[in-house]
């Protein structure tokens, strides 16, 4: 099979809409295509990666698990926007898995490698 | 060129269909080739029948159905975000005990594997969203 570079931005908070959660399934089944799959995050797409969500309150189904594991699915390019996180005072620390860190410019330029952006 | 279409929005609340639509017609009069349309997130209320806009207005669904029937396009409603939404046709009705369907012509139910094959088999994805 045909492999290309995916790249699923994320863009949104995890739970105000439905993109997150389906942005996941969608990176979950590029992965079992065995596709070279990434996934960038940024504007308020990096609170998805803030780790302890507690959505018992919301009575909606938490995923934070998945994002930890993505490692399984051969996943582990995940970018984040270093402007993003500084604007809303989160640094790596506060994420619930490893990231790479990268101005808007370096983000831009892998974007410019990829062969689909998916955007959500 | 081989083009893929992912419409991420529903009709009316979003100009993302609208938008798609007036793109697959350029795309398709400028003589080159649409693999699939793929329907998802919201994006799946471009596929329901049920659809009844006031007489003045366009028909988002039924542009698209006839589009695709002139065409013989290929349009794929993500199943599980179809699920979600009440998106229904015969085999999902059956499967999940429903007592009516909706989808609307030139449209089918499938896996998100069919986005991804989008993907793999255009020279372009372009999608239509928020």
């Amino acid at each position: 099979m045909t492999i290309k570079k995916f790249m699923m931005v994320n863009r949104k908070a995890p739970y105000g809409t439905v993109y997150a959660l389906e942005s996941l399934e969608v990176v979950l089944i590029a992965a079992a295509f065995e596709q070279d799959v990434s996934l960038a995050f940024l504007d308020d797409g990096v609170y998805q990666l803030k780790r302890g969500h507690q959505t018992k309150g919301i009575e909606m189904k938490g995923f934070e698990k998945t994002y930890g594991a993505l490692e399984d699915y051969d996943v582990s390019k995940l970018y984040v926007d270093q402007e993003s996180m500084a604007a809303r005072g989160l640094t790596a620390d506060d994420l619930c898995v490893p990231v790479e860190v990268m101005s808007r410019a370096e983000l831009g330029k892998l974007m410019e490698e990829q062969d689909v952006v998916l955007s959500f | 060129m081989k083009f893929s279409i992912l419409i991420n929005e529903g009709p009316y609340t979003h100009q993302a269909s609208d938008s798609a639509y007036q793109f697959a017609k350029s795309v398709l009069a400028k003589g080159h080739e649409i693999f699939r349309i793929f329907f998802y997130h919201d994006g799946v209320n471009n596929a329901t029948r049920l659809t009844t806009p006031p007489q003045d207005d366009r028909n988002i669904v039924n542009r698209w159905s006839k589009l695709a029937e002139e065409h013989k396009l290929d349009m794929v409603v993500c199943v599980a975000a179809a699920q979600r939404r009440g998106i229904v046709d015969e085999g999902e009705a059956k499967r999940n005990g429903k007592d009516a369907t909706n989808l609307a012509p030139g449209f089918r139910i499938s896996g998100l594997g069919q986005l991804i094959e989008a993907g793999i088999q255009a020279d372009r994805m372009v999608t239509f969203g928020d």
